[in-house]
This record gives C-alpha cells, structure tokens and sequence, in this order.
C-alpha cells in the first residue's frame, strides 16, 4: 500500500481546476505528510492547470487526457480510477463536493468494495486510520466514521478546509498512465447553461447573501444583487422563497437545496428554519436581518439587526461600498 | 414498464433528534418518521411515468426495521402498486454499500427497466446508494435529474442531470437508475381512496437468507455521534437602522475580519 492520498480534481471543464482544490490538496498534503497527489480526468488539461495543481502541494499529477473522459460519465471515470488504484494504490481518495464527484465516488468506492463518507468537515488521523467528522440528521448532530479498510474514500465541504497557500515554482510529476476506457452506455445530448447572474456560485462564494420570506417577492431580490455585486457576494434563497416561486430552486441554501459553509452569510427576512440552518449553520460568521425579534435565526447569528431589511440592505450597501472604496 | 423507487424512511426535518446511550445511535423514542422528502420525488416521477404509458407497475422498496412498513404504506398510498420491504436485522449495521448490494440482489430478481430513488437521504445525506446499486448492476446512472422522458418503445430515458452551471442532457439506454432532485416534480398528496386502498396492498418481506445474503461487516461504520459544538453568544445590534448598520459593518471588518 502506497501512503498517497488521491485528490480527484474539479475542474471547470475548460482545463482550469477549481480553487477548491486547493482546499482538497491542502487537507490531503497536511494528513499524509505531503504525499497529495492530483488525479485529472479531463479531456484537455491546460499547463496553467497543471502548474496549479502542482503549487497547491500535489507531489504528482495523474493525468488521465481522453476525449472519453468528458463529459462526466459515472461508467467511464470508475473503470478508469479503478485500474489505475489497481496500480498506483493509494491511501485515500478525497474529493470536493460537487454533484458529479458525489455520484463518481460513490461508485468508485462500490467497485472496489470500500466505505465511502461523503460532504465531510474534519479529518484526523487516529493511528494509522482516518477518522471523519460529518454533519447528519441536518446538522443537528456530527458523526465521526472511520473505514474498515483502504483506499478511504471521502468528499469534502467546499469552504471548510483550509487551502493550500500556493508555492509559486513548486512542480509536481505529470504521469499519464493509460488506461482502458470502456464504451458509454450513456449518450451525451446537450448542455444547458444556466443565465448567468454575473454573481459567484453559491457553494463556491466566500459571502452569500440570503433572502427569505420577508423580501416579499421575486422583484425585490435585486436589492441584494446590488450589495452582492459591491462585496463579490452570491445570492442564495430560503425554501418558502423558492417554493413561493420567487427563485429557482438551484438558489435554495438548506436541506433540500444547496450546503454552503462561506465566511461570511447575511440572511434578510430569513427565519431559520431548521432545514435552512442545515444548509448553513457551519458558516464562519452569522449575521441575520429580521423584523421579528423572536426569529429563531438569531439564536446562532454572531450578529443580528432586528429591523425592516428594506432600511438596513440599502443602508448596508452604502456603507459597504464606502467602506471598500477606502 | 417495471419502476422499483427505492425509498428511506428519516427522521422528521422539524423532530428533536436526541442522543441515547449508544455513543453511535440517536434515541428513536418520540421521532416522527417520514418519506425522505427526495424519495417522494422519486415516487412522484414513477407514477407518473406510469401514468403517461398508460401501463405499467411501481414497487416501492426499501430497507430497514418494522417501522419503515409506515413509509412503504405511505408510498402505497400515493399511488405505487405494492411493495418490497427489506426487514432483517442481519442488515441493523449496514452502510451504504451493504445496503447498495441487498437491494441489488431484490433487483436481479425483480428485473425492472427503470430505478428511481432520491438524491439523498435527508438522515445520514451520504447520497451513495444509487449511483452503488448502478456499479453493482453494471447499470447507467444519472444523478439530482431535473427532467426525464422516456422513448415511446421504452428503450431509453433522456434525462438531464443538474451540474454547477446547468443541466447536462443524456440518454440512457434502459435499464438505468436516476436520481431525483427538487424541481422534478411536485407530489402529490395521497387521496383518502388511495390510504384505504393501500391497506390492501401488499407489502412483502424480504430476509437476508432469502437473498442468499451473507453478512459482512460494514466498510464504514459511526465511532461516535457528537452534539454540535455550540456557537458562541450572538449580539443584537441596537439603535436606529444608520447607527445599526455602521457598527455591523464595523463589526464584521475588525472584529470578524469577514470583509
């Protein structure tokens, strides 16, 4: 068994990995003692990813280049990551949670026959196992799970590992080994971009505004893209707003939508439903804008304005933009 | 067409979920217990598949103690035509890949064209199960699907699947197993014919010797279960909404460092 610890990339299909990963190799270098190795499915790497990957602290790049490999197709990633773990062995194999990397590790733990915990927020290595804090039963409670045996398969909430700092110059081994690709079952059709919003992505962003059933309908949401536009925000919704019809579902921050952990979430006319906390609660710092004092969201809020959010948010986006102009 | 929906019966979001004396097991005393809300899209997609074809046969499936009968007869309830429950406790350790291969083994021999579950279950949200029946059966898998149609020969489904960024449309010869994600549909409730009917419904139990299971020990397993760490005392910011805002902005710049 080899010490290396696999961290499968994320890329944004144009070459370029995610800097998520940064946060992936950074854990994986920090468990293993430096022995972070990147594992690329792609079908066209570009250097500057490369060179990436190789800064954040991967001693080597497996690169697996083929056309088969893209788009993301669960059958031909878990033959291919199987034959080469055949190979290479390694310890763990991490991942950052995204909906594909959830799906293709889940499968690549069932062919070769191992535990798997996915959206993971801690790691320790107790002895010679890995042992893994995860939130369950919508964060109300953490379990802490260990394998029976290697490669430990696991996914990490994005936001949650401390990244990598970047070693400019470092260089990592790019290997690209080959191996068998089987033909698709599934037959790609087409891609749907979503509009864009020209804000960040709601897992990815560092900030995340958040309006619940308080913005009283779908026209006022631009009053939060005005403050997220100043401070590089993204925009997220509660359930009752979503389900009122006022976003679409893939802005829904909580149980039955997204889990974001940024730095820093405001939320504005958010009560804190429980299965809204789920989708947040291990965020860094809490701030909460509601009318009703009572709102259980200022019991986990680091900072609450009890007030009507149409005075605080243009008062707050005002001071922001002073502030960041300094 | 043959659908098997296989469902998980949690916790409600909304019950008090408290520890017992099992360092790795929540107390079950006094917990609602529901339809994991992703595996009603499921149900939801499967009857209504049927519907379309004008033909057909749902099964819901699931697996777990004698409580979970409740979640099946709920699914009975919407409309699914019986069902399959996998009750043992041979299977009381399982994780997800002990449970991935049980239902496996129901599903060799119920050789149905389509599977449909959930994105995740909203209890332990592993979100593997699926895309683990898939690598057992050798099966196409697409997961958090927005849409889904299936081909009037009933060779193939299209669906499209929800990435960062947007839908990724395939299509995927059958048999193939699809996850549900919100958006795909809205659930129906079940009618007060449909609770009387699905009393006559049958609900079959499945034991692990009847799968020629043999146990094994999980791959994963719980050390502890914790409570969260408490979040430090939050503060209320007084004063008029100006005088409010500048010592929030204040705040979060030097004492968070969060701007």
């Amino acid at each position: 068994m080899a010490n290396a610890f696999w961290c499968i990339v994320e890329d944004d299909r144009q070459g370029t990995p995610k800097k998520v990963m940064a946060e992936v190799i950074g854990e994986a270098a920090r468990l293993s003692s430096g022995q972070a190795e990147a594992v690329w499915f792609t079908d066209k790497a570009t250097e500057a990813g490369l060179k990436q990957l190789a800064e954040w602290g991967a001693n080597k790049v497996w690169l697996l280049e083929n056309a088969a490999f893209a788009p993301y197709r669960s059958e031909i990633w878990t033959g291919a990551a199987a034959e080469l773990a055949a190979k290479a062995t390694p310890r763990a194999i991490l991942a950052p949670v995204t909906s594909r990397q959830r799906e293709f590790v889940a499968r690549l733990a069932a062919r070769l026959g191992v535990g798997l915990a996915a959206d993971c927020v801690a790691f320790a290595m107790d002895g010679d196992k890995l042992v893994a804090t995860r939130p369950v039963y919508a964060g109300k409670l953490l379990a802490k799970v260990t394998w029976a045996k290697a490669p430990w398969v696991a996914t990490l909430r994005p936001n949650v590992f401390r990244p990598a700092d970047a070693q400019p110059g470092r260089v990592a081994t790019v290997e690209r080994p080959s191996v068998a690709t089987t033909v698709a079952q599934m037959r790609f059709v087409e891609r749907r971009e979503e509009v864009s919003t020209g804000l960040p992505e709601l897992t990815e962003a560092e900030i995340v505004l958040s309006g619940g059933r308080g913005m009283k309908g779908p026209e006022h949401y631009v009053i939060l893209e005005d403050m997220a536009r100043v401070i590089g925000a993204a925009v997220g919704a509660s359930r009752a707003a979503v389900d009122a019809g006022w976003r679409p579902h893939r802005f829904q921050i909580g149980q039955t939508g997204r889990t974001i952990s940024p730095k820093l979430y405001m939320g504005f006319g958010v009560s804190g439903a429980i299965q809204h906390l789920a989708g947040m609660r291990t965020s860094k710092v809490i701030v909460a804008v509601n009318k009703d004092a009572e709102a259980p969201i200022f019991k986990i809020a680091d900072y609450g304005i009890v007030g009507d959010l149409f005075e605080v948010v243009p008062e707050l986006t005002k001071e922001f933009k002073k502030l960041l102009e300094k | 067409m043959k659908i098997l929906v296989a469902i998980k019966q949690v916790p409600d979001t909304a019950t008090q979920v408290k520890m017992s004396t099992d360092p790795r097991a929540i107390d079950t005393t006094g917990i609602t217990w529901i339809v994991s809300p992703y595996d009603e899209y499921a149900v939801e997609e499967a009857l209504r598949i049927k519907e379309k074809r004008g033909q057909g046969e749902v099964v819901a499936m699931s697996l777990g103690p004698e409580r979970v009968k409740e979640a099946l007869r709920s699914c009975l309830a919407m409309g699914c035509d019986r069902a399959i429950h996998l009750n043992d406790p041979a299977w009381n350790a399982a994780d997800t890949l002990a449970t991935a291969k049980a239902l496996a083994a129901v599903l060799k021999q119920e050789a149905p064209q389509l599977v449909l579950c959930g994105r995740q279950a909203i209890d332990d949200d592993m979100g593997a199960v699926a895309a683990q029946l898939a690598e057992l059966l050798g099966w196409p898998c697409a997961s958090w699907i927005m849409e889904e149609t299936i081909d009037g020969d009933g060779k193939t489904v299209r669906a499209a699947r929800q990435v960062e960024g947007g839908l990724e449309v395939f299509d995927l010869p059958l048999p193939a197993i699809l996850t549900a994600q919100k958006g795909l549909n809205e659930p129906r409730y079940p009618t007060l014919k449909g609770i009387m009917g699905a009393k006559k419904k049958e609900i079959r139990d499945v034991k692990a010797a009847d799968l020629g299971w043999a146990p094994e020990p999980p791959q994963l397993s719980v050390v502890t279960l914790e409570a969260l760490p408490p979040r430090p005392p939050g503060r209320i910011i007084p004063g008029d909404v100006p005088t409010a805002v500048k010592e929030l902005v204040r705040s979060l710049r030097e004492d968070a460092k969060a701007i």
